[in-house]
């Protein structure tokens, strides 16, 4: 009748969020036509809350069902740019008021609603499915379960900070929402954050992804029927740890010391830097101790108060430059890579060969002497088998991966190679041979990648018949860890080989920057001079200890002296006097001497077992090397004391590799702050917080930098010469990096 | 064409390698209509080509495991098979070349099970015995490794067979607790073996069971099974409605006597046995009750519509034509194109036969439509299910398979009419002589040409061979 009709016309102006009724359920099934996820855009809420007042106000529905129709997305969160368009935090604060309302009224929902989880959960998607009365998830492996806001600098903002610690107990729900931490289905059933899983299902009469959703829907309707009926209950039986836990839980002065133990852990690992995880505390603290009301609107306006954070535009600018450093921006090769050949098993090599057979593409890994060879293969093997102990490979799956994998001394097997990156050792001559007996066997259209961090690619290139094919993949150690890829081109580089490099760098896992060709490239370029300049400071008597922690202390997650121990020492005295030669006094500061030194003692870093530090002892206290020590003693410069309080000394050294980069830019070396900005951070550690050496200019003000910098260069000279772009923006503050 | 010159017909059938119009029967508002159905093949003799052919099958009583066997060990059961050969054919021991035998749980005193249960069954010593292991196609290996010698002209009478003993499995020790007790052997002084004894913590004495598993996947095979059934929409009532038939056409051809190739075993310090022991037809309601086995709650494959863990073993004689013609045997059938297959052990563990069928018939150059007679091996009625679905469906011969149209399901009235693994009983590698010893049995009494076995086993493997009926 008039009803029915009244619904169709509804549902057919609805694009988000559409349901069925079957056997009194209400199927609801959310696809955001618009994109490749489903998000609590505006427009999705709107459309849920219509669906969801028309369900509660059918009287034949008993129970409810919630399920997106993607494959790999249930919702993956909320709208960020919905966030990001509010101008003050009150505007952010009524968001998420909005969003606590709509999950209040779905957690009091008078008939029972089944979450059925089928990929992405995270965020908003997965404050949602805890308001829900039932989840039940796929075991699929792209299923995952978190609250990644505080990754954002943000907060689980609809009542996640509510809910989930009744639901998965304090440490846990802490874990989850300070860590941001994807959890696995069978996890999440442990946790209690799940109530039932659902296997993915294989090929049958369609495909696996399309039916494997049907399946789960079928069983989610099993379910919610069962609930409506009383026939499935939602209380599990608790076990007696779980009763003890809760009893300790119960105890006020228990949970006192919770709070006060994980407050300091943060304290200790963000160095006060990051606001949001403490601001999360807050929230937990507020709602268990003072009751629901007070805890929701600590949540909502601690939200809105996050969002209009530095912080938070930092962290969540890295976000949409990571999507950007995800894509191919130079079309779709001519042929894909599908035979990749490696030379030199060393570290790199190995790590190299490691993520390209991790996705399938069969790689030659060549070294010249056995026991290099041999030792690149256990590297391989046992990143991957690291990763069956974590349960995220089987050992079969290992065993066929290991299987793509072929180690050998000779050039057998080149002329099917589509791609060779060398990473052999950083000496050009060398390179140069490579080059010359790599092309005597590799096919016309095959690619060579030089995995060098600091020597020019059209140097290495000159000795190539073919530069076009010839380009720079600069991987950073540890390869299998470590997110980001440099892709330098020389102007000889083919479109087609660079868009090649990129497509192999995706398939990798990498988050990629292309750059111009020069000495050190971009990344190199930056830290080296922060690590003269970390060496002069060493050298004016900042002990190893004191340096780590002042750097740490501005954010970098590596303390400066750590990590030339970790890059190695002798690879710092390589890259400090080639760059020297390149740039001259500009990459001046501390004596190169004093690395060159440390290198005869043989101090080379954490490889040698001796750098800065002193390695290999079980302590958990690292030893600062006494040896270095007497170097550095015997290289003493007496620090100026107006540029040598502590802040001066952090500003000194970020102050020139922000220059660095910005000169980069400048120079057209990089393309735009974007890459500069994920180059810095996911390659060198430069603060999160901050955003990158771009953002960072943004918030901090050129000008304030500037001001600074020309302090500095009265003591030490053109070290701290501001670059000319710069300067222009300190002169014109409307002038910016990023809108 | 009924009324053409029936000595001319032949001739032109034998020309043209089509066969005879054959006798079918339809009911038809209960009325009979006998009308005739053209076979692609006569037969599928092929110049140059040894004919080789089934002489006779037999098998122990299939029983749950734990019950009358449980004192047994498997090469016992296995020389019950052997014996029980000897007496039906009235074989001359040392007219054997040859025997074949396959298993899959492996006693690790009999590795060579084959060998001993020869010796046992009073084979002559000097006739060679080997062991192939396939999982639930073992007793298959065990036929084509036989059809392999006599076609290569190295045998010309084979005894092949397989045999699986449930009731007992090794159990082993953690591999910590056998490292420590292998370098307890090595150990010299007492120092060492006191410092090595020392070392044994509770959990190491934890033992070792086997399971039912895929090594590569880690998953049950029920679990696969379950899935397999979700993939293809096969319901808890369709696995139970063909469990059911499976059981009720058993208890008709057991109490009928058409289960002729069950022999009679006397168990040491036991009863003689002769029946299969697990054929029970239970009713809808009842198997409805049942809770799922496998994946919970809410799965459907469950004890009652999957195959029990089951003891027993099976023989059967293969020989050349010639051979068992010059010996004086009527063969029962010829045994013709076979085929291996092998696929994802993950998410389609089971579905050897939707793969082996079109293969091994497009090898013979048939149709389904030729097969007389099926018999599949039901591992889960949700397998076979699944299965005939497959089968049934073009879009999964195009996406999975390679092929441009779907091979069609058998005909239910022709497949497993007596009964299957289900009801029957699976000893792992005791099943495959029995579907070609029943495949023979049914074309004798049903009166057709062609039958065709199918199974599927772990591993994701599968097989499928094509059996001619013997001119009777």
């Amino acid at each position: 009748g008039g009803g029915s009709l009244l619904c169709l016309s509804l549902s057919a102006a609805r694009t988000h969020v559409s349901y069925e009724v079957k056997d009194n359920v209400a199927v609801v099934r959310i696809n955001d036509p618009t994109s490749k996820v489903n998000t609590l855009s505006r427009h999705m809420q709107a459309e849920m809350v219509e669906v969801m007042n028309e369900i509660w106000g059918n009287a034949a529905v008993k129970s409810v069902v919630l399920i997106s129709r993607k494959p790999g997305c249930f919702i993956a969160g909320a709208d960020i740019n919905m966030i990001q368009a509010c101008k003050t935090a009150e505007e952010v604060t009524s968001l998420s008021q909005e969003g606590q309302k709509i999950f209040d009224q779905v957690e009091k929902s008078p008939i029972p609603i089944v979450a059925a989880i089928n990929g992405s959960c995270l965020g908003g998607g997965l404050e949602f499915a805890i308001a829900c009365q039932y989840r039940i998830a796929t075991k699929s492996k792209k299923t995952i379960l978190g609250t990644p806001e505080v990754m954002l600098g943000l907060l689980p903002g609809a009542g996640g900070t509510q809910r989930l610690p009744k639901m998965v107990g304090l440490p846990a729900a802490f874990d989850m929402m300070l860590t941001g931490k994807n959890i696995r289905p069978d996890k999440a059933k442990k946790m209690g954050l799940v109530h039932q899983l659902v296997d993915p299902l294989g090929p049958g009469l369609k495909s696996p992804e399309e039916r494997t959703i049907e399946y789960l829907e079928e069983v989610a309707v099993d379910f919610a029927k069962g609930l409506a009926g009383k026939k499935v209950t939602v209380e599990k039986k608790k076990g007696l740890v779980q009763k003890i836990q809760d009893f300790v839980m119960g105890l006020p002065p228990v949970r006192k010391q919770i709070y006060k133990t994980v407050h300091s852990k943060v304290m200790k690992q963000s160095k006060g830097l990051y606001p949001a995880p403490l601001k999360i505390i807050e929230c937990i603290q507020t709602g268990i101790e003072k009751g629901n009301a007070a805890g929701y609107l600590t949540e909502s306006q601690n939200f809105g108060k996050l969002a209009m954070t530095s912080e938070s535009r930092a962290l969540i600018g890295l976000y949409h430059g990571q999507v950007t450093c995800k894509k191919n921006h130079f079309g779709k090769p001519e042929r894909d890579v599908k035979k990749l050949a490696v030379l030199g098993a060393g570290l790199m090599g190995a790590g190299i060969a490691q993520v390209t057979i991790d996705k399938g593409v069969a790689t030659i890994l060549k070294d010249t002497t056995e026991e290099g060879l041999a030792r690149g293969h256990q590297q391989v093997y046992k990143g991957l088998n690291d990763k069956t102990k974590k349960k995220s490979l089987t050992t079969f799956e290992r065993d066929g991966i290991m299987s793509l994998l072929s180690g050998q001394l000779d050039y057998r097997d080149f002329e099917n190679a589509d791609m060779v990156i060398e990473a052999v050792f950083e000496d050009l001559s060398i390179k140069h041979k490579v080059v010359k007996e790599v092309e005597a066997v590799i096919p016309p259209h095959c690619i060579f990648a030089t995995n060098t961090s600091a020597l020019p690619i059209k140097d290495i290139a000159a000795a190539s018949k073919r530069p076009e094919k010839v380009i720079g993949m600069h991987y950073f150690s540890p390869v299998d860890k470590m997110q980001l890829l440099e892709i330098i081109t020389t102007n000889k580089t083919s479109k087609d080989t660079t868009a090649s490099a990129v497509a192999v760098g995706l398939k990798q896992g990498k988050v990629i920057i292309v750059v111009g060709d020069g000495p050190g490239f971009y990344t190199t370029r930056c830290l080296a001079p922060m690590l003269a300049e970390a060496v002069r400071a060493l050298q004016e008597g900042v002990g190893p200890k004191k340096l780590d922690s002042l750097t740490t202390g501005f954010g970098f997650p590596v303390g400066a002296a750590t990590l030339a121990d970790e890059v190695g020492i002798d690879v710092a005295a390589h890259v400090a006097e080639d760059l020297g030669k390149a740039f001259g006094t500009r990459f001046g500061g501390g004596n190169v001497e004093v690395l060159k030194m440390m290198v005869q003692k043989g101090f080379k870093g954490r490889k040698s077992g001796k750098g800065c530090y002193v390695y290999g002892a079980k302590s958990k206290e690292k030893k600062v090397n006494s040896g270095a020590e007497d170097i550095l003693k015997s290289f003493k410069l007496t620090a100026p004391p107006a540029v040598s309080a502590d802040e001066d000394i952090q500003y000194r050294l970020v102050s020139r590799f922000v220059n660095e980069a910005v000169l980069c830019l400048q120079e057209g070396i990089l393309p735009d702050p974007v890459q500069g900005d994920i180059g810095a951070v996911f390659g060198l550690g430069f603060p999160p917080c901050l955003g990158g050496p771009f953002r960072f200019v943004d918030s901090h003000g050129a000008d304030k930098l500037v001001q600074k910098m020309k302090r500095f260069e009265e003591a030490y000279g053109n070290q701290f010469t501001p670059c000319q772009l710069l300067l222009d923006h300190a002169k014109d503050s409307s002038k910016r990096f990023h809108k | 064409m009924l009324t053409t010159n029936q000595s001319s017909y032949d001739l032109f059938c034998f020309i043209l390698q089509r066969s005879k119009k054959e006798k079918c029967t339809f009911h038809f508002h209960n009325t009979t209509v006998n009308i005739f159905v053209a076979k692609s093949k006569k037969t599928l003799a092929k110049p140059g080509v040894k004919n080789i052919v089934l002489v006779d099958g037999v098998r122990t009583p299939f029983l749950q495991s734990g019950t009358i066997y449980a004192d047994l060990m498997p090469h016992d059961l296995a020389r019950a098979a052997l014996q029980g050969l000897l007496n039906r054919t009235g074989l001359p021991k040392d007219a054997v070349d040859y025997i074949v035998y396959g298993t899959v749980i492996q006693e690790v005193k009999t590795s060579n099970v084959a060998r001993e249960a020869a010796l046992g069954a009073g084979f002559s010593d000097k006739t060679p015995a080997h062991t192939v292991t396939m999982a639930c196609i073992s007793s298959n290996q065990a036929m084509t490794t036989a059809v392999g010698l006599i076609a290569a002209g190295q045998c010309d009478a084979v005894v092949a067979g397989g045999v699986e003993f449930m009731s007992d499995v090794p159990i082993r020790h953690s591999r910590r607790m056998r490292k420590t007790m292998l370098s307890l052997n090595k150990a010299k002084t007492l120092g060492a073996r006191l410092s090595l004894l020392g070392s044994i913590r509770l959990a190491h004495l934890a033992p070792e069971l086997p399971a039912v598993a895929e090594f590569s996947t880690a998953e049950t095979m029920g679990h696969s099974a379950d899935r397999l059934a979700a993939a293809f929409g096969v319901s808890r009532l369709e696995q139970d409605e063909f469990a059911l038939r499976s059981h009720t056409l058993a208890k008709k051809a057991q109490d009928s006597g058409l289960l002729s190739d069950v022999i009679s075993f006397k168990v040491p310090g036991k009863d003689i046995v002769s029946k299969d022991n697990g054929i029970r037809p239970s009713t809808m309601e009842q198997m409805a009750k049942l809770k799922p086995a496998f994946i919970k709650p809410h799965g459907t494959v469950t004890a009652a519509n999957s195959s029990f863990l089951t003891d027993g073993a099976s023989a059967v004689l293969i020989m050349s034509e010639e051979k068992a013609l010059a010996m004086g045997y009527k063969p029962k059938a010829y045994l013709r194109d076979f085929v291996y297959v092998s696929q994802d052990p993950k998410d389609q563990l089971l579905l050897g036969p939707t793969y082996a069928t079109p293969k091994v018939l497009e090898k013979s150059g048939l149709t389904l439509n030729d097969i007389d007679v099926f018999e599949f091996h039901e591992a889960f009625a949700g397998q076979i299910m699944a299965n005939l679905k497959a089968m049934e469906s073009d879009w999964f011969a195009q996406t999975y398979m390679g092929r441009k149209t779907k091979v069609g399901a058998p005909p239910m009235e022709k497949f497993n009419s007596w009964g299957g693994s289900l009801s029957l009983g699976h000893p792992f590698a005791a099943t495959g002589c029995r579907l070609v010893t029943t495949v023979a049995h049914r074309l004798q009494k049903e009166g057709g040409q062609y039958g065709l076995v199918a199974a599927c086993a772990a591993g994701g493997q599968g097989h499928a061979m094509v059996i001619e009926a013997y001119p009777q």
